[in-house]
């Protein structure tokens, strides 16, 4: 019977063609900016490491005076060296990492190219386990190079192709800054998306080139990007270590929930331990978000994205209620047809899957075609100049969702028509004849 | 004007299709105009003139490598020389930022020192005095700075100079009456006066975003150029020398010295360059909904032409009838077109409240700010035209419906 009904429904269609056109081309332009935004929403807001995401988390404390304070106020987005160093030594997580951006001028020994600034990520050693980062060649430096501030680098895939062209480049020396290090590793590709780790210099920035231990870079005063957030007497450029000001990031790894329910805790109770030597004023007022919770708090999506999405909800729905107002008419239209066929003998429930077909039909060469408006689109965004314009590709579960919308939708939109239609009183359709 | 109990007896037997162009007539006015909204939000803007002159404009970013910040003076005065007699060069002069960069200094300025609330807000450009000269700004009053009242000051360190350059936008906010002139200011919150000698007709901030759009043109040229290791250079040109010199200039700066990084994104940048950049997302996201629009109005014509057609086809008889018994052409028509306004009116209704229903929506989930009625207004207005504009095929078609249809059966 199905293959009758297609029939039908092709044969219906291509009596009208401009009008099946319009209704194809409305869920296609409807489908196809859906996707597209969609796509975007859908990469940008992405679990960064899954899997894994839920056992990373961000500890927030708050160290200012009590100037301005206000009950019930957020802590800080970022930690003071001071709290940072405590936390990273008392270990108390399963592994645990202080951080912050910053950019190294790279001098490469060949003449060929040029002295450039590479972005660089001062951390410590458990910042590659801890968040899966994986490692091409060599080995990641170990704590006590962290102590004993040494001048060891790793560098990103890409760095090692441009300066070693890709080949094993361990043992090799790099200067930076006008000093030498020796690189102990290099990274396979790898990319955060968001990059949650440092939200400061872009959301969606690329990861770093150059990864040095947090207490040499600090040591030789390199530059640093990022933000940094100050009270009482303020930020002191030479003083970082003991000024009132937060500067560093720092993620801990708590493999279950009682762990973390563990470290909060601690939190607290070094929160009041802090207190009680003067250091902290205010009362204990600690966050531990993970991933996906820290993501949410800084709203990383960019507004234009989500508005876009939502723009093209409003677009898609509009496109459906013209086809919607199309195929009534088209199907009233053809009452006496379809009362000829109520006459014959078919049950109305028959005749309502025949047009459902017919609706189905529009539906999906709407969808297929919406799919590839929807990759024109997302080619457009990546044309874009914004930083996570290379991101926008379509994915297999969007690929699937968007099939599913554009053939869902466009059943919805038969159903009311094909009820309507259905409807029909076989004989007042036949004597009107 | 008569019809109107007729059609809407006739519209009560088309319910659903009535109500379906109704709700779409109101969902395109809901979107187009908050569309419309964020298009004349973003584009404000696009058009506003940084007080420079842009053509023949080179902007180049420097960063030193391994020089001492004490070093970058003489190596910064070094540059600057060997700019200034490159043939074909005009001017050039040093500076921390410039209009549409992206990244500046901002500041509070007042114009007594004891004033706990800033009167304005304003960015800070540390030049020289080629600068007016390099940027093509127009001295609207006042004087240049002399060339002996140039230093060179760490950043740090920095706090207040004797005189200044504002433009006359931050001039007219402090002195509103026009004599800022020779007066004082108060920058930073700083206790030294400094002095008002010269008043440039425009000059932007380096930002274009909404947070700097009350500050835009509010502008304080500092007679200092900042030692440490970043600066970028303006170079004003010769007519048609742009392009020779966008590769020129870095290979006799890497010449004069090779410990810097002039960087290969952004590092060498035309000023039409620099506009363009700067404005990129906003112009975007302008087109996104500008093409969206029109999408929108022209699938709301299509629906309405083709639903329209169907109730012409349907009613043919009818129309012979009324055609047979009196019926002229224009009253055939002119019934179609009331139908027409009779619904888009009833989608307008609904399609305004949700217009400032959605823009309620937007203001308190995106930074939008509250639609202006107008837009309403006019969104209003444009719907119905369209409306009676896709109707006027089908009406037309109707009223040549000969009146001997009545007699025929089917």
């Amino acid at each position: 019977m199905f293959g009758y009904y297609l029939d039908l429904a092709l044969r219906s269609l291509r009596r009208n063609k401009a009008l099946t056109a319009l209704m194809v081309l409305a869920i296609a332009l409807g489908i196809g900016a859906c996707m597209t935004t969609l796509t975007v929403l859908h990469v940008l807001s992405g679990d960064p490491l899954p899997g894994k995401s839920a056992q990373l988390y961000y500890p927030q404390l708050d160290p200012r005076d009590m100037d301005g304070y206000q009950p019930g106020e957020d802590p800080p987005v970022q930690v003071t060296w001071t709290d940072g160093m405590n936390l990273l030594r008392a270990g108390r997580a399963d592994r645990q990492a202080l951080m912050t951006g910053g950019a190294v001028p790279l001098q490469p020994a060949q003449s060929s190219i040029e002295p450039f600034f590479e972005n660089a990520r001062y951390t410590s050693a458990d910042f590659f386990p801890m968040f899966e980062v994986p490692i091409l060649y060599g080995r990641p430096w170990t704590a006590a190079d962290d102590e004993a501030h040494a001048r060891v680098a790793l560098i990103s895939r890409k760095l090692n192709d441009k300066l070693f062209q890709g080949r094993d480049s361990t043992g090799e020396t790099l200067r930076m800054n006008d000093v030498a290090f020796r690189i102990v590793g290099v990274l396979d590709s790898w990319r955060m998306t968001p990059h949650f780790y440092d939200l400061n210099n872009g959301s969606y920035a690329e990861d770093e080139g150059v990864y040095l231990p947090l207490t040499t870079a600090y040591e030789l005063k390199l530059g640093r990007n990022g933000s940094t957030d100050c009270w009482g007497k303020g930020s002191d450029p030479d003083h970082m270590d003991t000024a009132p000001c937060v500067w560093l990031q720092y993620w801990v790894q708590l493999d279950t929930p009682a762990k973390a329910a563990a470290y909060k805790q601690f939190l607290i109770h070094y929160s009041q331990e802090q207190k009680a030597l003067g250091r902290f004023q205010r009362p204990p007022n600690v966050r531990l978000p993970d991933v996906m919770g820290w993501l949410d708090y800084n709203k990383v999506v960019p507004g234009d994205v989500r508005l876009q999405a939502w723009l093209a909800l409003g677009f898609l729905l509009v496109c459906l209620v013209n086809t919607v107002g199309l195929m009534l008419a088209k199907f009233l239209r053809r009452s006496a047809e379809l009362g000829v066929r109520r006459a014959l003998g078919a049950s109305r429930r028959e005749v309502f899957m025949q047009l459902l077909v017919e609706s189905g039909v529009i539906g999906l060469t709407g969808g297929i075609a919406g799919l590839l408006l929807s990759l024109v689109g997302l080619w457009l965004v990546r044309k874009q100049p914004s930083d996570y314009a290379a991101l926008a590709h379509l994915d297999l579960p969007m690929l699937l969702a968007t099939f599913l919308l554009a053939v869902g939708a466009s059943l919805l939109a038969g159903l009311l028509p094909a009820w309507r239609a259905c409807q029909v009183t076989p004989a007042l359709q036949l004597k009107s004849n | 004007m008569l019809q109107i109990k007729p059609i809407l007896a006739a519209l009560k037997r088309h319910k659903a299709g009535t109500v379906l162009i109704a709700l779409q007539i109101a969902l395109t006015l809901a979107i187009v105009c908050n569309a419309l909204f964020i298009i004349q939000q973003r584009t404000e803007h696009l058009s506003r003139p940084t007080g420079m002159t842009e053509t023949n404009l080179l902007t180049v970013a420097n960063r030193w490598v391994g020089a001492d910040d004490k070093a970058t003076p003489s190596l910064g005065k070094t540059d600057l020389e060997a700019l200034r007699r490159m043939p074909g060069v005009v001017d050039a002069t040093l500076t921390n930022s410039y209009p549409l960069r992206g990244g500046g200094w901002s500041t509070s300025v007042n114009t007594t020192p004891e004033a706990k609330k800033e009167m304005a807000h304003t960015t800070l450009y540390f030049t020289d005095d080629h600068a007016l000269a390099a940027m093509g700004a127009k001295l609207v009053a006042g004087r240049n700075f002399r060339p002996s009242e140039i230093e060179w000051v760490d950043a740090k360190e920095f706090q207040t100079t004797p005189v200044v350059i504002v433009t006359k936008a931050l001039a007219d906010k402090l002195y509103p009456d026009g004599s800022a002139l020779g007066k004082v200011l108060y920058h930073s919150g700083h206790t030294k006066p400094s002095t008002i000698i010269g008043i440039v007709e425009r000059l932007q901030v380096p930002w274009t975003g909404t947070w700097a759009s009350n500050f835009a043109e509010n502008t304080i040229l500092i007679p200092r150029l900042l030692t440490g290791n970043f600066g970028s250079y303006l170079v004003r040109t010769q007519p048609g020398q742009l392009e020779r010199l966008t590769k020129a200039v870095p290979k006799l700066l890497i010449q004069t010295n090779r410990m810097r990084v002039i960087p290969e994104e952004r590092g060498v940048r035309t000023f039409a360059q620099v506009r363009e950049q700067a404005y990129k997302s906003d112009r975007g996201m302008a087109i996104l909904m500008g093409v969206v629009c029109a999408v929108l109005l022209a699938i709301t014509a299509a629906g309405i032409v083709g639903l329209t057609s169907f109730w012409v086809g349907q009613r043919r008889k009818q129309i012979g009838v009324r055609r047979a018994l009196g019926a002229t052409k224009h009253d055939i028509l002119s019934y179609f077109l009331t139908e027409n306004l009779l619904i888009g009116a009833g989608g307008v209704i609904v399609g305004a409240a949700l217009a400032i229903g959605m823009n309620l929506w937007l203001v308190s989930h995106f930074e939008m700010e509250r639609l202006s009625l107008l837009y309403v207004a006019a969104g209003v207005i444009a719907l119905l035209l369209l409306g009676q504009g896709a109707v006027l095929a089908p009406a037309m078609k109707a009223s040549r419906v000969p009146p001997v249809e009545a007699t025929r059966s089917v």
